[in-house]
C-alpha cells in the first residue's frame, strides 16, 4: 500500500486530491450516490448486524469482520465500514480510483486496504471475506454469472453478500437513464446501458446458480418531495438491493 | 498535540448539558467547554428563574433519566388562562382558557425552577464517563480541517473533535467564527422576571395577560409561589428596575391583580432585553448550532428552552443514526438533515411569536376588538383550541424520538 503511493509524483497527487474532493463532494458529480448512501448504509449495516449478531449501538460493532467492497470508487462505503470497526478491502477496476480513495481514507484517519483488482482476480488468489459488498456493479460487468460465481468464491462459509442493481423496465429506463443522466445530469451520459439492467428474478437466478441462498430483497425508492431515498418492501421497480448467504 | 474527543460542545447550559447526555448515551465521547466555573453554574440558591417545560421537553428529560431527579420539584400546569387586559381595569370578557383535560397526554407542561434542572444536568454529566467537562475555560479559536475541527482553549490547550456544536447563546462565538451571519432585531421591550409569593393557591393555573406594553405571564411554582415574566417597554423597564423592591411591587400589583391575594417578592429580580436573533444557517462544515445560538426567539410563550430541547433531540437523533451507519458525523451532508428538520419549525415559531407579540403589545382599539373576537373564536372551537394546546405542548410536527420520550 505504502510502496504504491511512493511511486506517484506531486502533480499526480494534486490531481488525485481534486478527484477525491469531487468523489466526496455531496453536491458534486456523485451527488446521487451521496443521496442514496444513508439508505444503502441502513440496509447494509442492518443486514450485517443481523447475520453476525452485532449491536450497532455499541463501539466498533463490526470488529473482527473482514469486508470486501467491490467497485469501491472513492470509498463511500469502505470508509463507513472501517469506521464501524471492520477490516476492509476496497477493490476497483478503475486504477485511478485507488490513490483517490487512499488519500481520502488517510485524511479521515482510517486504515483501508485499497487495491486495483477485480473480484475474479481476488477469488483466484484465494482471498475470502465475511461480507462482500457488491453495490451498483453487476449491471456494468460483461458476464454477470461469472462475476457472481466469483463473489460466491470470495465468501467464507456463512458469509453474506449484499448486492444492489437497477431493474430493467420502462420506468427504470426513464428514471436511471433519461432522468439521472440526461435531465438531472447527476451521472455522466453513458454511465448505464439499459439492456444490461437486471430484473430481481434474473438476479435471484444468478445468485442461486452461484450456490448462494437469497435471504432478503428491498427496493430503494426516491421521494422527489423530501428529496431523499427510503427502503421499500414492495417497490423494486427501479433500484433494489438483495442479501444472500453462503451456506455454512 | 492536544486531546481528542468525538464531539466538542461549546456552552454547558441547559441545552448543552442535555445534548451532551443524549450523545454520551449513544456512545459518543463528548467534551463540554463552558466559561463559567461549575461552582457558579451549580449555585443551589433559589433565584426565581423557572421554565415552562412543554411535554416534549419533559419527555426528552425522562428518556435521558433526568426527570426522576427533578420530578418532585415540578409544578404541573393544569390550566392556562389567556386574558387581554389593561392596567387596573377588569380583564376583557373574552378569556381564552386551555384546560389539560382537553388533550389526552396529561398536564400541558411543567414549571421547573432553573436551580433544580441545572443541578440535575450537571450531576448527570459528572456521573457520565463519556463526558469531559472543562469549566471556567473558553473556546478562543476554531480551525476546521479535512477530518476534524481543532479548537483552541483559553488555557492554551487544544482539542480536536469530529464536530463542534455551538450551544453558546444568541451571541454565539462558534457561529461568528464560522462566518454564520444572523438576522434579527430588538423589540424595544425588556422582560422582568422574578418569583412572587402569594397568599392563595394557584391550582396549577398559568395566566398570560396581554397588556398594551407587553405580556405579563404568571406561572405556577410549587407551593404558593409563581414566577412572573413581565414585559415592558425598555424605557419603562429601566424605570421599574431602578425602583426598590417595595416600589417594584407597587407597580406590579395593579397588573398582577388580586386573585391570588397579597403578593411579596420571593427571589432575585432579573431583567432581559428582548431581541429576535436567528442564524442564517444552523450548520457549517463540522459545525452545528443549537438553541439560542441558532434561533433566539421572543420568550413570549416560554418556548425558548422548549425549542432548544427539540434541537437537542433532533441533532442527537441525526448524529446517532449517522454513527450507526459509520458516517462521518461532521460532514455537511449529515448535518444538513438536522438543519432541514429544525429550520422550518423554528422559522414558524419565530414568526408566530413575533406576530403574536406585535398584535397584542398594542392599544389600538380596532386591534383590541379583533383579537378579543379572535380569542373568543379560538375559545369557542374545541378542535382549534386543542391544536393550540398541542402546539404549545410541543406535540406537533415531525417529533424527534427523544421528544416523544423514546430512547435513541
Amino acid at each position: 500500500m505504502q510502496s504504491a503511493q511512493n511511486t506517484i509524483d506531486d502533480a499526480e497527487i494534486a490531481k488525485f486530491q481534486a478527484m477525491a474532493a469531487e468523489w466526496w463532494n455531496p453536491d458534486g458529480m456523485f451527488k446521487p450516490l451521496h443521496m442514496l448512501n444513508p439508505c444503502r448504509l441502513d440496509y447494509i449495516t442492518s443486514q450485517i448486524a443481523a447475520e453476525f449478531d452485532r449491536d450497532l449501538s455499541g463501539d466498533a460493532p463490526f470488529a473482527g469482520l473482514r469486508i470486501l467492497d467491490i467497485g469501491c470508487g472513492g470509498g463511500l462505503l469502505s470508509e463507513p465500514m472501517a469506521r464501524l470497526g471492520a477490516d476492509v478491502v476496497g477493490a476497483d477496476a478503475a486504477e485511478r480510483n485507488i490513490p483517490v480513495a487512499r488519500l481520502h481514507a488517510e485524511q479521515s484517519g482510517l486504515t483501508i486496504d485499497y487495491r486495483h483488482t477485480s473480484a475474479e482476480a481476488l477469488a483466484d488468489a484465494g482471498e475470502q471475506f465475511d461480507v462482500v459488498l457488491n453495490m451498483e456493479v453487476v449491471e456494468h460487468v460483461s458476464d454477470p454469472q461469472a462475476y457472481i460465481n466469483a463473489c460466491h468464491a470470495l465468501l467464507k462459509p456463512g458469509g453474506l453478500m449484499v448486492c444492489s442493481t437497477i431493474n430493467r423496465n420502462p420506468k427504470s429506463f426513464a428514471m436511471a437513464i433519461v432522468g439521472a443522466e440526461y435531465i438531472m445530469r447527476w451521472l455522466p451520459k453513458g454511465t448505464h446501458e439499459w439492456s444490461k439492467f437486471i430484473t430481481p428474478d434474473e438476479l435471484y437466478k444468478l445468485i442461486e446458480n452461484a450456490g448462494l441462498d437469497p435471504v432478503d430483497r428491498k427496493g430503494f425508492v426516491f421521494n422527489p418531495i423530501s428529496w431523499s431515498w427510503r427502503l421499500s418492501d414492495r417497490d423494486l421497480s427501479v433500484n433494489y438491493v438483495t442479501a444472500s448467504v453462503r451456506r455454512a | 498535540m492536544g486531546s481528542q474527543t468525538d464531539i466538542l460542545i461549546a456552552g454547558g447550559g441547559l441545552n448543552g448539558a442535555t445534548l451532551a447526555l443524549a450523545l454520551a448515551a449513544s456512545g459518543f465521547d463528548v467534551t463540554v467547554v463552558d466559561p463559567q466555573p461549575v461552582a457558579v453554574r451549580a449555585d443551589p440558591e433559589f433565584d426565581g428563574r423557572g421554565y415552562a417545560l412543554a411535554l416534549s421537553s419533559q419527555r426528552a428529560l425522562s428518556a435521558l433519566g433526568i426527570w426522576p431527579k427533578v420530578a418532585e420539584h415540578a409544578q404541573p400546569i393544569l390550566d392556562i388562562k389567556i386574558v387581554d387586559g389593561r392596567v387596573g381595569s377588569t380583564p376583557s370578557s373574552m378569556v381564552l382558557e386551555f384546560d389539560h383535560a382537553e388533550i389526552e397526554e396529561g398536564p400541558m407542561g411543567f414549571m421547573m425552577e432553573d436551580r433544580f434542572l441545572r443541578a440535575a444536568l450537571l450531576g448527570a454529566m459528572e456521573d457520565s464517563d463519556r463526558i469531559t467537562q472543562l469549566s471556567g475555560i473558553a473556546v478562543t479559536a476554531q480551525d476546521v480541517g479535512a477530518s476534524g475541527v481543532t479548537v483552541t482553549l483559553s488555557n492554551g490547550e487544544s482539542v480536536t473533535a469530529q464536530l463542534l456544536i455551538g450551544c453558546d447563546g444568541k451571541k454565539s462565538q462558534v457561529a461568528q467564527r464560522a462566518g454564520i451571519r444572523r438576522t434579527g432585531w430588538s423589540y424595544g421591550q425588556t422582560a422582568l422576571v422574578c418569583a412572587i409569593a402569594h397568599e392563595k393557591p394557584h391550582h396549577g393555573t398559568a395566566h398570560q395577560y396581554f397588556m398594551p406594553a407587553g405580556p405579563l405571564a404568571i406561572l405556577p411554582l410549587p407551593g404558593n409561589r409563581s414566577t412572573i415574566v413581565w414585559t415592558e417597554t425598555d424605557a419603562q423597564a429601566a424605570r421599574i428596575n431602578a425602583l426598590d423592591d417595595a416600589g417594584y411591587l407597587e407597580v406590579l400589583r395593579p397588573r398582577f391583580g388580586e386573585f391570588l391575594g397579597p403578593i411579596t417578592l420571593a427571589g432575585t429580580r432579573f431583567s432581559y432585553p428582548l431581541t429576535l436573533s436567528v442564524a442564517n444557517k444552523f450548520i457549517a462544515d463540522r459545525i452545528a448550532l443549537v438553541g439560542d445560538a441558532a434561533h433566539a426567539v421572543h420568550p413570549i410563550a416560554g418556548q425558548g428552552l422548549n425549542a432548544g430541547l427539540k434541537d437537542v433531540a433532533a441533532l442527537a437523533e441525526v448524529l446517532t443514526m449517522a454513527r450507526r451507519r459509520g458516517e462521518d458525523i461532521g460532514r455537511t451532508d449529515v448535518l444538513i438533515r438536522y438543519q432541514q428538520w429544525r429550520r422550518f419549525d423554528t422559522a414558524t415559531l419565530a414568526l408566530a411569536t413575533d406576530t403574536f407579540n406585535r398584535l397584542f403589545s398594542n392599544d389600538n382599539s380596532i386591534l383590541r376588538l379583533g383579537r378579543d373576537l379572535g380569542l373568543g373564536v379560538v375559545n369557542a372551537l374545541p378542535g382549534l383550541r386543542r391544536s393550540f394546546i398541542r402546539e404549545a405542548a410541543g406535540l406537533t410536527g415531525d417529533v424527534p424520538r427523544l421528544s416523544r420520550g423514546l430512547p435513541l
